[in-house]
């Protein structure tokens, strides 16, 4: 890899690390002016004020804001997420499975998802404007546009509940053999799938079309290509840039946005995680998560650029 | 008739049809509705328990928050489970009486301020230690302790010391309480090894189950613990497991799918769909929860009596119980009390929806312009809606009521017990003397009503200290009436509880305790062959 392209992969780097940084502060402010507090949280409606002072001591929420998040800031450079206001367990070691969990769900749908979306949208290109472009778009933006709950309970009443092939409760957890795992996993994926589907072929689609209009793939036709080979062999490579930023995208959404699926089917994974965590104002949770999902996030988008930057040749091979 | 009779609730054993519907045809062949349940009840017991199988309940009111000690349950799954891996001293039966547990008996002093309980020999912890009375001594020590972070450390505060005193345990009390007994059942006072002083969070008791796997959030699995000392009568199931679901839609699901056997919290709303899915039975029965609207007696414009009356007028209760809880449930009468408690006097008059009435008290009241009702969707299921529809009731009579909602995180610390006007829930305690100690006598902590008044005090002290039951009930009737008639709070309905089973639970028990059979459902049911 030459200079420039160095240079540039290695700004964007430390740009996303400043952003992190930048999402931390946001985080740590964000959890202070969520209403209520922590030890009424966690103690509930029947909590006695003699019960709360001695909770609120014993969790040092008696120290000024700035204190708490330098704290913090350095437990987590040094890999110490802290513990858990709600339970006393340490953050990194229950977080770890519930982060697995949401990587595999996120996988399980990436590796449906993603090759079928393409495959589509060349299909899309190759017949376009024809019966079986029209028949993609239109059912691609129809799973898209319904709200995934409501696909989420469909399937649940005819296949789970109906024909129960799959379980409608996706219950994971340790020592699950595989087989059971995939099936459990089953209807989430199928959902997923459906709403990243189509945002992802569109825009397969509309990159490619927009790189077929240009002088070389005329010259390809020209010298008798057949229409398929044209699309797999000098269209899609040239726009592979925008194709990767729109997967990434749909990537972080696979991990980070996800909990209305995880609630529907019982998955215990990160989303849920997070948001019984923020109802019991479990503060070191929501901000070790909420720090998780941005590093998830920004670290997509630095790959997607990365991508883009390494795949256009303008820049690897610069004059 | 008998032989019908006989088939009908054998039917009901079996899961084939419904208690309700059991009890509709009872009535129609000409039988009390007492006589018509004993009758299903000793049908229970003659078909038997069948042993065996994983019974799985689906619950909401888990989070992955959730902890294995006792002394920080506050939601379903959690003290749920607590009911089949832990035991107390004693045990509420559904019918409000006490029975004894890990305590054979006990008794008072004359004057109610000293208690002895005498402690049952060779109970088994799951750790194979034997349980003593120093493990009950430690276990009150850690929840009624001041620095204690324990759910029950409000109902332990009258307890001056606790001692051990050979075979049983002596609880000496600051002031006399005759409910003492009934305050052991708390399900924060599990029995642990040494109090759960070393390890609060080991999940080790003496109950049927034995805790194997604890997934907060996810699932808790007891397994069938062999040395369980009460054997024949509870933890049928081999193995028991309570998944969590929060999701409604999700849990009818998995009920109906066979994912699980039996599931909690049935919203009133779909209680007639769920009823019509073949093999699936909806066990509701009348608890001690309400729903209510309180106003702070000491700010203005509540702290006018013939404005709180105007506003007590302007509810109309029937609309209540049949809108927003569907008929699952039965009218309120502006007192925390209703016929599940003991020593509860039936004879005081309902009060009605009357518009005339609260025109009147509203005029007479002197208060003119709206009046502000907060309230949010966590207050109780329907709250917005039953907010909406209390204002135009109350339109009727000439009463403003605005209604702000309010966002659901933060209600119970930002609003309830802190707005003069607002709508909350209330659980239920095991006895009168605690739910009135707990929310309306004028120190206590959650007296969200602001009710202070001196009589219904000092009736409430005298009362806790009577062993005679006769005087007790009436003088129960006497607070109730100033509560009715004076208070600040306004109780339109008290609510059922609603869960439902498939045709493969044997041996549930209609208890209005708590949810789920008095959440024994896992240990008291079986798995029909």
């Amino acid at each position: 890899m030459s200079a420039p392209v160095l240079k540039l992969v290695a700004q964007r780097i430390a740009m996303g690390l400043l952003l992190l940084l930048a999402v931390s502060v946001l985080i740590f402010v964000g959890t202070q002016i969520l209403p209520g507090d922590v030890a009424q949280s966690i103690l509930g409606q029947s909590a006695t004020p003699q019960a709360l002072e001695n909770l609120r001591r014993d969790m040092g929420l008696n120290d000024p804001a700035y204190v708490r998040y330098l704290r913090w800031l350095g437990g987590i450079l040094t890999g110490d997420l802290g513990t858990a206001l709600s339970t006393g367990q340490d953050i990194a070691s229950s977080l770890k499975e519930r982060l697995w969990n949401t990587l595999f769900l996120a996988f399980g749908a990436a590796v449906v998802s993603i090759p079928l979306a393409i495959m589509l949208g060349l299909l899309a290109v190759r017949y376009r404007n024809g019966v079986v472009d029209k028949l993609i778009s239109g059912l691609g933006l129809a799973s898209t546009s319904l709200p995934e709950f409501f696909t989420g309970y469909l399937l649940i009443y005819f296949v789970a509940v109906r024909l129960q092939w799959f379980p409608s409760v996706s219950t994971v957890y340790e020592g699950m053999p595989f087989g059971e795992r995939l099936s459990a996993i089953a209807l989430p994926v199928t959902v997923l799938t459906l709403v990243v589907l189509a945002h992802m072929m569109r825009m397969t689609r509309a990159a490619i079309l927009n790189v077929m209009q240009s002088a070389y793939i005329e010259t390809a036709e020209l010298k008798g290509l057949s229409p398929f080979q044209i699309i797999t062999r000098h269209a899609f490579p040239n726009a592979i840039a925008p194709i990767v930023n729109v997967v990434m995208l749909n990537l972080a959404f696979l991990v980070v946005g996800v909990v209305v699926v995880e609630v529907i089917f019982v998955y215990p994974g990160m989303g849920q995680y997070l948001v019984d965590h923020v109802a019991k104002r479990d503060v070191p949770v929501v901000q070790a998560c909420g720090l998780i999902f941005a590093a998830v996030y920004i670290s997509l988008n630095i790959i997607a650029d990365i991508v883009a930057i390494v795949s256009n040749p303008r820049l690897r091979h610069p004059k | 008739m008998s032989k019908e009779l006989d088939y009908l609730s054998r039917q009901v054993t079996r899961g084939h049809l419904s208690r309700r519907d059991f009890l509709g045809r009872a009535a129609a062949l000409g039988v009390t509705t007492v006589f018509a349940n004993s009758l299903l009840s000793s049908a229970a017991r003659a078909e038997g328990p069948v042993k065996g199988g994983t019974l799985k309940a689906g619950m909401t009111g888990g989070a992955s928050t959730d902890s294995l000690d006792p002394a920080s349950w506050q939601s379903q799954v959690p003290y749920k489970f607590g009911r089949q891996w832990g035991e107390q001293l004693v045990e509420i039966q559904p019918d409000g009486k006490l029975n004894p547990k890990l305590a054979e008996e006990w008794g008072s002093s004359d004057d109610a301020k000293v208690w002895t309980f005498k402690i049952r020999k060779g109970v088994q912890f799951h750790d194979g230690k034997e349980m003593t009375p120093d493990d009950v001594v430690a276990t009150i020590e850690r929840h009624s302790d001041a620095n204690s972070k324990s759910g029950a450390l409000g109902i332990l505060g009258g307890i001056e010391n606790v001692k051990k005193d050979g075979d049983t345990v002596v609880f000496t009390l600051k002031e006399a309480n005759a409910d003492l007994p009934f305050l052991m059942d708390d399900y924060h006072l599990m029995i642990q090894p040494n109090g759960g002083k070393d390890n609060p969070t080991a999940g080790i008791g003496t109950g049927p189950y034995k805790v194997v796997t604890n997934q907060p959030g996810v699932r808790h699995i007891g397994e069938k613990f062999a040395n369980y000392w009460d054997g024949d009568k509870r933890g049928h199931a081999d193995q028991i497991e309570i998944i969590v679901i929060n999701d409604a839609t999700a849990r009818t699901a998995a009920l109906q799918s066979g994912q699980v056997h039996m599931i909690n919290r049935v919203e009133p709303k779909i209680v007639d769909l769920v009823k019509r899915v073949p093999g699936v039975t909806i066990q509701n029965v009348a608890g001690k929860g309400h729903y209510v609207f309180i106003a702070h007696c000491n700010t203005a414009p509540f702290d006018n009596n013939d404005l709180r009356l105007a506003l007590k007028y302007a509810m109309n209760r029937e609309e209540m119980v049949k809108t927003i809880l569907r008929g699952y449930g039965s009218l309120g009468n502006d007192i925390p009390i209703n016929k599940a408690y003991p020593l509860f006097s039936d004879d005081i008059e309902q009060r009605t929806y009357d518009p005339d009435k609260a025109a009147f008290h509203f005029k007479k009241s002197g208060h003119d312009g709206p009046v502000l009702l907060r309230t949010s969707d966590v207050a109780f299921p329907g709250a917005v809606d039953a907010a909406q529809l209390y204002q135009q009731s109350a339109a009727k009579a000439g009463i403003t009521i605005e209604v702000k909602r309010e966002p659901g995180d933060g209600y119970f610390s930002e609003v309830w017990n802190k707005q003069p006007f607002s709508t909350s829930y209330w659980g239920g305690r095991p006895t009168q003397d605690q739910m009135y100690s707990t929310a309306y006598y004028s120190k206590a902590d959650w007296n969200d009503t602001r009710f202070f008044n001196d009589k219904f005090d000092q009736l409430l002290i005298t009362a806790r200290g009577e062993l005679d039951e006769g005087k007790r009930k009436q003088m129960y009737r006497d607070m109730a009436v100033i509560l009715r008639d004076e208070g600040g709070v306004i109780v339109p309905m008290f609510n059922d509880f609603i869960d439902a089973t498939s045709a493969k639970v044997g041996g549930w028990v209609p208890d209005g305790n708590q949810e789920m059979s008095g959440g024994y459902a896992l240990s008291r049911c079986w798995l029909n062959a």
